[in-house]
């Protein structure tokens, strides 16, 4: 007899494209590559993707290009979708011809050559066109493993409605976010700072944003130093302090408490990727008018500095069968006209013109009270520290900080010490793994 | 007359008799207390699921969870979730039903078929079959989900309604219930009178243990109705194509739509559909209960 299996699982909505009236647009092309023939020749390619605004993106390539089908499935979010997406490529069988895969993902599945090398159908091309840390995220040695289709710079969103209530000052710098934290609690308990259940993407941002380099990737060796590294010593204190303190509100990220308390201002901050506008707009609307976005708090006065949260590409993989067909999809969804409509759409833009066009900078956000919030992302996007790496088994990495450093939030444990665990965590998988530990 | 009536019934219902509570009401405060419980722990999920569904978004987010919101939105809720993205909850629901008619009523059939041969026919091996089947039923479902998917992924099923129906047509358990119900409900003389009237095995199975086995059939169909709609772990590892979900990993996801850049909050359609998705079980057990209760009954007691 089966039974039900309880089982978190974070996956989004299905993407079933409906069939697209053939709106026969004059068909433009970008630029000459050896990949236009695909686009005449036509036929169908799968896309394993969950970003919303891709929708409406399918739905314009196809009216473009009669003759090409694009099946959009939406196969889970995040560890989901490459747990899919590894099956596929272990199995050889029920491979996408193209896949988001977000840019922490990336380098374990480059590791694997898992995915397709896209110089050899002129990706070089894009040099330039995407902000650097994107693009930094998609290379690979002398590869292009992908296009960037969005980033994620930080900022820090705040309900200023509280802040103002209780007289409270936007903090600029941690030290300042410390001490508006136990102002904000002291003057409503119900108040939290932030809420934190132990996120390995915000942590890795943090610790990115202080300068950390927590570990070291050349090839195939890993070095870690998640207990002497700075940047993860940083984001241990004042993280420790605010939970030894009570100031982090123990609600998980995307629950429904979550958008609770960002709709009623019992959570007065989040530091956050520059895509956070839209899932305000969209799952905390009474929030609307509250909320503003300022520069992340600094680590030293005066400093301009900040990091990528989330973001992704989109990708080929290497045995994909209609690799021609896929990349002309990328690179329209990436590059060219499905920018703009992933733009009205919501998204956050990977791409430079964008980032720094008027239009972008100038738009006013109803939700932030009319202000022109691109205006901080961007800065945000031009000042994100340099040298970051993400691990070639960051998805693993990221499943088993709960089991580690996840316990201090639940009060087992302490950051540093939670730190030192997955350290060790990671080195027992890195050297099962085959790669040479440092 | 009623005394010496009485007298000459089963003990065990004298007994029930005494203890009773018209005659000599006896009360316990400690039951009363752990009945309520009880009660209360099964009620309240149910309630809260009620009142939570007839909330807007925002009013789910803004008022007390046990009480009904400042709007009754259940019939804006039901008439949303199910125009959602072009209607995809209905297409769910067909799928539910499809894996629960073919899946569940198949594996009925077969329960039956396999449960009455083996009651009531002898052959060699038949020691072996009753140890395979106790041993199925030990093995929970879910251990089996990974490899039935490597099986049937070299045998290009994964993704196709067939990986999800093809694994619940097997009940060990509906088996061997079939099996032990059968022994006792259908009569070897009354299969042997069949055949001195010259009535062919399929004759007998068709026209006459069919009809003394149906409150049997009755209860394994109930049960794996409600084991093949609430398959969760099965459908998750198959289907990679939405269009083949059934409810539950649609409303799970639905429900994790939240969770990603750009993603809506539909907290509220996830609930509206969680409601939804338990009436038809709901409905089906006021149905087929009474047959529940007497199929159970009717292998238990000696006529």
């Amino acid at each position: 007899m089966t039974r039900i299996t309880p089982r978190t699982r974070r996956v989004l909505i299905g993407t079933a494209v409906a069939g697209v009236a053939s709106l026969s647009l004059a068909a433009c092309s970008a630029g000459a590559t050896d990949t236009d023939d695909a686009l005449e020749e036509g036929g169908t390619i799968t896309v394993w993707a969950w970003e919303p605004t891709l929708e409406q993106v399918v739905a314009d390539f196809e009216a473009e290009n009669p003759g090409v089908t694009v099946d959009l499935v939406n196969v889970g979010t995040g560890i989901d979708s490459y747990t899919a997406l590894s099956n596929a490529i272990t199995a050889g069988t029920g491979l996408p011809d193209v896949a988001q895969v977000e840019y922490y993902a990336l380098p374990q599945y480059a590791l694997q050559g898992a995915l397709q090398d896209l110089t050899e159908y002129g990706a070089d091309e894009y040099e330039g066109t995407y902000a650097p840390g994107p693009w930094s995220s998609v290379t690979s040695g002398d590869q292009i493993i992908g296009l960037p289709m969005d980033s994620g710079p930080m900022a820090l969103f705040y309900n200023k409605e509280v802040f103002d209530q209780y007289g409270i000052e936007v903090p600029t710098t941690w030290d300042e976010y410390l001490q508006a934290a136990r102002d904000l609690h002291a003057a409503n308990p119900d108040v939290y700072i932030t809420n934190d259940s132990g996120d390995a993407g915000l942590a890795a941002s943090i610790m990115w944003q202080a300068g950390g380099t927590p570990w070291t990737v050349d090839e195939t060796t890993v070095g870690f130093d998640l207990t002497g590294d700075e940047g993860a010593q940083r984001y241990a204190e004042v993280w420790q302090t605010m939970l030894d303190e009570g100031l982090v509100s123990p609600i998980a990220g995307w629950s429904d408490e979550w958008f609770a308390g960002l709709s009623d201002g019992t959570i007065a901050t989040l530091p956050i990727g520059a895509w956070m506008p839209a899932n305000l707009e969209g799952s905390a609307p009474d929030g609307a008018g509250a909320w503003r976005v300022a520069p992340m708090p600094q680590w030293e006065e005066g400093e301009v500095t900040s990091s990528e949260n989330g973001g992704s590409s989109l990708a080929i993989p290497a045995d994909a069968e209609n690799k021609e067909l896929a990349y002309e999809f990328i690179e329209y969804a990436n590059a060219g006209d499905g920018v703009q409509t992933r733009l009205d759409g919501g998204a956050f833009p990977a791409t430079v013109a964008d980032l720094e066009s008027e239009e972008f900078l100038s738009e006013e956000f109803e939700y932030f009270g009319g202000q022109q919030a691109n205006q901080v992302f961007s800065e945000s996007s031009a000042a994100v520290v340099e040298g970051w790496q993400y691990l070639p088994f960051q998805v693993y990495a990221n499943t088993v900080f709960g089991d580690s450093v996840g316990q201090a939030f639940l009060g087992g444990t302490t950051i540093a010490d939670g730190l030192a665990a997955w350290q060790s965590t990671l080195e027992d998988y890195g050297t099962e793994q085959g790669f040479t530990v440092e | 007359m009623t005394t010496t009536r009485l007298l000459t019934v089963a003990p065990s219902v004298t007994r029930r008799r005494r203890l009773g509570t018209t005659d000599r009401p006896r009360r316990s405060v400690t039951l009363t207390v752990l009945t309520a419980i009880v009660l209360v722990y099964s009620l309240i999920p149910l309630i809260w699921l009620f009142i939570n569904a007839s909330k807007t978004q925002s009013d789910l987010f803004s008022t007390f969870g046990l009480w009904f919101g400042d709007e009754f939105a259940l019939f804006d809720n039901i008439a949303r979730a199910l125009t959602y993205d072009d209607g995809i909850f209905l297409r769910w629901f067909g799928n539910t039903l499809l894996y629960v008619v073919v899946g569940a009523g198949g594996a009925t059939l077969l329960a039956v078929l396999g449960g009455y041969a083996l009651a009531k026919y002898e052959f060699a091996g038949k020691r072996a079959v009753f140890a395979v089947v106790i041993g199925a039923v030990a093995v929970p479902g879910t251990a089996l989900a990974v490899p039935t998917f490597l099986m049937f992924s070299s045998m290009g099923l994964t993704n196709t309604p067939w990986s999800v129906i093809i694994p619940s047509l097997i009940s060990p358990f509906g088996l061997y219930l079939m099996w032990t119900f059968a022994s006792e409900a259908v009569p070897t003389e009354l299969m042997e009178a069949a055949r001195i009237d010259g009535a062919g095995e399929f004759r007998i199975f068709w026209q006459v243990a069919l009809r003394l086995l149906a409150p049997g059939m009755v209860t394994v169909l109930l049960f794996t109705m409600v084991a093949t709609w609430n398959n969760y772990f099965l459908p998750l590892i198959m289907l990679r194509d939405p269009d083949w979900y059934p409810l539950i990993i649609g409303l799970n996801q639905w429900n994790a739509q939240a969770a990603t850049a750009g993603g809506t909050a539909i907290f509220d359609l996830v609930l509206t559909g969680s409601l939804l998705t338990i009436v038809p079980l709901i409905i089906a057990f006021l149905f087929l209960q009474r047959y529940w209760q007497s199929g159970l009954a009717a292998g238990s007691v000696k006529e």
